[in-house]
């Protein structure tokens, strides 16, 4: 079991470097940040001597072995953008990020759910037939296009809910949450219902198969031969099987909606990480743009070790052989 | 129906937000201010924001004149021309309860130019800065500076005490890792005093019951930027905000026709141009291999013809745009009417000019344009690229956000490009300096086509120094007219600037995009 | 397009009558016959492509040649001519270009990209996904590995991160004649890891039947075995993704432009129709987004449904 974490840590660590890597080498690409710096009225020399001053003259890899060592540290230097440190940032702006992703998680995990479930049920009526079709417009209509709607009917011509930000918020010294003022909680609506609808079409064609095939197996028709109840069987037998893979998958995605927000958040102004990001990419800040990537990375490789570890726990067969964990 | 559902709306949002309070006013724009230290970014956003919590000595009104505010008084002193007297206004107390004294005045300037700010190209003539006594400082020049006083509307005056007392006597050096305390706090004499700030998100500001002037309408301002010109757009229309500073052009007509919304609009101090590669090397994109085709005056004038200025007006700004033939905004000292005026489109005289000058079928070449920075900026562009086409000159668009059109201009690596200039000295030798000089270390930045006229730059240095004004400004016409027979640049046009705000709210355009919002005023 | 006349055309042209007949009687034809929706998808992919690719001969003008606009005939209105004669009848957008026409060229880029990428994507994740499988070990720890860190990050970033590399490497003189092609790889590049889940999961079940131990143990090529043998089997999954993951590329593309990079304006995609219509949306000119909008919603909702049919079709247990 030991041999089994310390190798994922490790591999999980080697993740996290090459991650580093790309997103360092990467931003070095992107653009010039000095050009953002200096207003109209600098100088070629003002220039040069600002790039000195900011370390973008070293060698490639010093400036990547500075950033490895500060990173460690949960050191990610000072914005160039807005000037004050970036981890302080990234912190600040977490709360609305999250907050908008377990909302979306949740409105999909419910819809997603219930249509799921509903459409196996009775897979050849027609109402399942508009469901299903339905469900694939949501996939085939780009998130920008879905909140730029929802905020011309919902906001402008209709005005019942806000276009932009998040309202209220309470501080609660370390937290910052919309979710206990009506205003706070009226803005999460469009936002969140935009951010869900891919993961929603996911979710609920996820329980559909799934359902469908535990539907066939043994185990179901004799229960069903032993004169169970229809409800007992559904979702008693059936709904909680298939529960296991929905709610791994849904957790898997959880880091996925996180940088999926970059869009949902430009479009609704929502205070979260993703627009500090685009923000950031706007005019090359490269310390924000990297601690960003890294803190993706770092989201996903904890959920990853995670799941792996509980599905180590409760599979024996992967004891094994221990890598390749089924996901 | 829809005009009542909307003041209904109001009404609700009125008793919800702001109860029993109609001064407080929710100010949108496009992107926040990006630090609340004075004197670390020389940005017009930031300076905008920051005019409302820190004052300068001196300030511009809406018609573009100095005007007092932390200096009553201002003059070359009698004896010395180097040397500028300012005098204070008395009675000035900073937010913290601090006297605002000339010893502050003197900190201030000083830590303007010092080593890490961004506004010490304003100061660079600055030799030496002198408290006289409380109320008097003098400004030692390193020569006769006749227009130093436009230099400084954007340079904040901060408390000399409150600054050592935090540790920001120094600008924050933020490649090396720094915090600093004054980019989040502030202690300035401005009319607001900042009650929080979320970057991106919201900021704060109370009236400051201490200020020296009269009350304003206003007393409470939420700043809230929001990025996304559709969003912030709907959120006027919805009722969610007051004041939207960044409107799109198309969206004026809907906004002015829309109950309760009025918008004002008025021309900005900033230049829309086009410029060429200047010298006998082959240009990079070009098909022509062996010479530069835009080296021959005949080129120039041919795409000059080209061009319909009146069409991009009308279509691409949709009429919010001040079509121009030199390439200074009206505010700018040396501008004239006679130099302003330009040819009508001729194609068919373009055509033969392009013939003439040996290329009857025209030629290849990029353009390159920012797609993020100015007012439609792309649609400009590409607008040139289609009116290009009908003389035979084939254009191919290369179109990115500033960030990456900035290395681009400042490296001199493009051979035809989009470019904006504000002057916010109002004078022309500012455009001289930068755009016309030959490029070196110390002028020429901006002059991207690397156009060289020994002449010009002599009398360009000259006026830095000049006293007297009328011999000054014949030179500065002597140049705008050299500069305009040789096409050095293409003038498109001078942007309008855009407020859209509630009906009953009276805010005036400013011509540098730095609105008060203590000059707010209520009623019709 | 009728129904009549695509079925009469496919007659025309087709191969000998049994090919047909069986292709007719096939199970996966038949759930085809059987469900309308997926023909109506079928025909509005094939209208579209159709249209995309016969642009030049079909469009009332040339968007993509600037020389040919007038700027005056902007925002003309659908369904009626501007001043200087000429009919829109989509109306025209903000450079005077006919918006019906600019659909046409721009589904072409979008579909260009769309599919280029998508088989980028395939061929690359497919030939990693062998490898992973086949060869097991060390190989397939370092591609899977390298697939789990391209999978935590969303596609979009990703895309994101290639265009911006790409755009530091190549000169900025060449950034417009290539931003085609740097597209199709950043959007192939950020699609490949699903291609090669799925075959490498397929190829390791194969490798353990007995066909291919006996090839092995005969000693046929390793590569032989591959393509001959165990390819044939993964191609169902590889189809569905696919399908699929065309109508992602597509939407990707469109994303990628409303973040502002991707194709030059003068030679837009849909996406980039998108963006630059959005700006529209509250100025009462809706044509310019608005039928943009809708050809890319339909263009993709129709290859999502041909994917879900494939998926349902391809896989008999789910029926």
């Amino acid at each position: 079991m030991l041999a089994f974490i310390l190798r994922r840590l490790a591999q999980s660590i080697v993740v996290m470097l090459v991650v580093a890597l790309i997103s360092f080498m990467l931003f070095r690409y992107v653009g010039d940040p000095i050009a953002n710096l200096v207003g109209q009225e600098s100088r070629i020399s003002d220039i040069e001597e600002l790039r000195q001053r900011l370390g973008l003259n070293d060698p490639f890899y010093v400036q990547f072995a500075r950033f490895i060592a500060n990173a460690v540290q949960g050191e990610f230097g000072i914005s160039y953008r807005l000037q004050q440190p970036v981890t302080e940032l990234i912190v600040s702006r977490l709360p609305a990020t999250i907050e908008l992703a377990f909302a979306s998680a949740m409105i999909a995990l419910v819809f997603g759910v219930v249509l799921g479930v509903f459409t196996a049920l009775r897979p050849k009526t027609f109402a399942t037939g508009v469901i299903m079709t339905l469900s694939l417009v949501g996939v085939s209509l780009p998130t920008f296009l879905i909140g730029i709607g929802l905020i011309y009917i919902f906001a402008v011509e209709l005005q019942w809910l806000p276009s932009f930000g998040r309202g209220q918020v309470t501080d609660l010294g370390w937290w910052r949450t919309g979710l206990l003022s009506e205003s706070g909680r009226r803005s999460l609506i469009l936002p969140a219902i935009t951010l869900s609808l891919f993961q929603l079409t996911l979710i609920m064609r996820l329980v559909r198969a799934e359902m469908l095939e535990v539907l066939r197996q043994d185990y179901i028709r004799f229960a069903r031969a032993r004169g169970l109840s229809k409800r007992a069987i559904n979702f008693g037998h059936a709904l909680k099987n298939t529960m296991v893979p929905v709610i791994t998958i849904t957790g898997l995605q959880l880091g996925s909606v996180i940088a999926f927000s970059i869009v949902t958040e430009t479009v609704f102004q929502w205070p979260g990480v993703g627009s500090l990001f685009i923000n950031s990419v706007q005019v090359v800040d490269v310390p924000v743009m990297a601690a960003y990537l890294m803190f993706i990375a770092f989201v996903f490789v904890v959920i990853n070790l995670i799941v792996d570890i509980l599905y180590y726990a409760v599979d024996p067969r992967l004891r094994v052989h221990g890598i390749g964990a089924g996901k | 129906m829809r005009k009542l559902l909307l003041t209904a709306s109001v009404i609700a949002l009125g008793a919800v937000v702001t109860p029993a309070s109609a001064e407080t006013v929710r100010w949108a724009r496009a992107s926040d201010a990006l630090t609340l230290d004075p004197h670390s970014q020389n940005q017009g956003v930031t300076h905008n924001f920051n005019h409302h919590i820190y004052e300068t000595l001196l300030n511009r009104d809406v018609e573009g004149n100095l005007i007092p505010r932390l200096a009553t008084e201002w003059y070359i002193k009698a004896d010395d021309p180097t040397v500028w007297v300012f005098k204070l206004r008395e009675g000035v107390k900073f937010h913290g309860g601090q006297d605002f004294t000339a010893e502050d005045v003197v900190f201030s300037l000083n830590r303007a130019r010092s080593d890490k700010s961004n506004m010490r190209q304003l100061h660079a003539d600055v030799a030496d800065v002198i408290a006289v006594d409380d109320l008097t400082v003098e400004v030692k020049m390193s020569g006769p500076s006749p227009l130093y006083p436009n230099n400084i509307t954007n340079t904040f005056i901060m408390d000399k005490g409150w600054s050592e007392e935090h540790d920001v006597v120094e600008v924050q050096d933020f490649g090396a890792g720094e915090d600093n305390y004054a980019v989040r706090n502030a202690n300035g004499t401005g009319p607001y005093v900042l009650q929080s700030r979320q970057p991106d998100d919201r900021s704060v500001l109370a009236w400051f019951d201490g200020h020296w002037d009269e009350k304003p309408a206003v007393t409470e301002i939420i700043y809230l930027p929001i990025k996304e010109a559709a969003t912030r757009v709907a959120a006027l229309l919805s009722g969610e905000v007051d004041i939207v500073q960044d409107v799109p052009v198309q969206d004026i007509e809907r906004l002015s026709s829309t109950a309760g919304v009025k918008v004002e609009t008025g021309p900005e101090n900033r230049i829309i141009y086009f410029g060429y590669k200047f010298g006998d090397a082959p240009l990079k994109s070009s098909n022509v291999t062996d010479k530069n085709p835009f080296n021959d005056a005949k080129v120039r004038e041919a795409i000059e013809l080209a061009v319909d200025r009146e069409a991009i007006k009308r279509v691409v700004m949709r009429g919010q745009s001040v079509p121009a033939g030199v390439a200074t905004p009206p505010f700018v000292n040396g501008w004239t009417p006679e130099l302003d005026a330009f040819p009508a489109p001729d194609v068919a005289k373009a055509k033969a000019l392009l013939a003439e000058a040996g290329y009857p079928d025209g030629f290849t070449v990029t353009l390159d344009t920012p797609n993020d920075r100015y007012v439609n900026d792309e649609a400009i562009s590409q607008a040139i690229v289609g009116m290009l086409g009908q003389i035979g000159i084939k254009v191919t668009l290369a179109s990115r956000p500033i960030a990456q059109h900035s290395p681009i201009i400042l490296n001199s690596d493009t051979d035809f490009y989009l470019l904006g200039w504000g002057v916010p000295t109002f004078d022309s030798a500012y455009i001289f300096n930068d755009l016309v000089h030959t490029k070196d270390g110390k002028y020429g930045a901006y002059n991207v086509g690397l156009y060289s006229n020994p002449e010009l730059d002599a009398k360009i240095q000259s006026l830095g120094t000049e006293v007297d004004l009328d011999k000054r400004n014949a030179t500065i016409g002597e140049i705008w007219k050299v500069v305009k027979e040789d096409r050095v640049l293409l003038p498109i046009h001078n942007q309008v600037l855009a407020y859209a705000m509630k009906d009953n709210i009276n805010l005036a355009v400013h011509p540098e995009n730095q609105p008060l919002l203590n000059t707010v005023t209520y009623g019709e | 397009m009728s129904a009549q006349e695509t079925t009469s055309t496919i007659a025309a042209v087709a191969p000998p009558r049994s090919f047909l007949r069986r292709v007719w009687d096939s199970d996966v034809f038949y759930s085809f016959r059987r469900s309308p929706v997926t023909i109506l998808a079928a025909l509005v992919t094939l209208l579209l492509v159709g249209a995309s690719v016969f642009a030049p001969w079909i469009a009332p003008y040339d968007p993509f040649n600037p020389a040919s606009l007038n700027l005056m005939d902007g925002f003309t209105p659908p369904m009626s001519s501007s001043m200087s004669g000429n009919y829109f009848l989509f109306g025209s957008d903000h450079q005077g270009r006919d918006v019906l026409s600019t659909i046409l060229y721009g589904s072409r880029v979008s579909l260009f990209v769309g599919v280029s990428a998508t088989l980028f994507a395939i061929v690359l994740g497919v030939s990693l996904g062998l490898a992973a499988g086949y060869r097991g070990g060390v190989t397939d720890s370092v591609i899977m590995r390298i697939a789990d860190i391209q999978l935590s990050f969303p596609a979009i970033l990703i895309a994101l991160l290639i265009f911006g590399i790409a755009r530091g490497i190549i000169p900025p003189s060449r950034h417009e004649s290539m931003a085609v092609w740097v597209l199709i790889v950043a959007i192939g590049l950020a699609n490949w890891a699903q291609f090669a889940r799925t075959v490498r999961g397929a190829t390791m079940v194969e490798r353990q039947k007995d066909y291919v131990s006996a090839a092995r143990i005969m000693g046929v090529h390793p590569l032989r075995i591959l393509v001959r043998h165990i390819l044939p089997n993964v191609l169902g999954p590889v189809l569905v993704i696919g399908t699929i993951g065309l109508a992602l590329a597509i939407i990707e593309e469109a994303t990628l432009s409303f973040l502002g990079v991707g194709v030059p304006p003068t030679q837009p995609s849909l996406g980039t129709l998108i963006r630059i219509g959005q700006g529209f949306l509250f100025s009462g000119e809706w044509w310019i987004l608005f039928f943009p909008a809708v050809t890319l919603v339909l263009l993709a909702l129709a290859v999502n449904l041909l994917g879900d049919w494939l998926r349902d079709a391809l896989n008999p247990r789910l029926r």
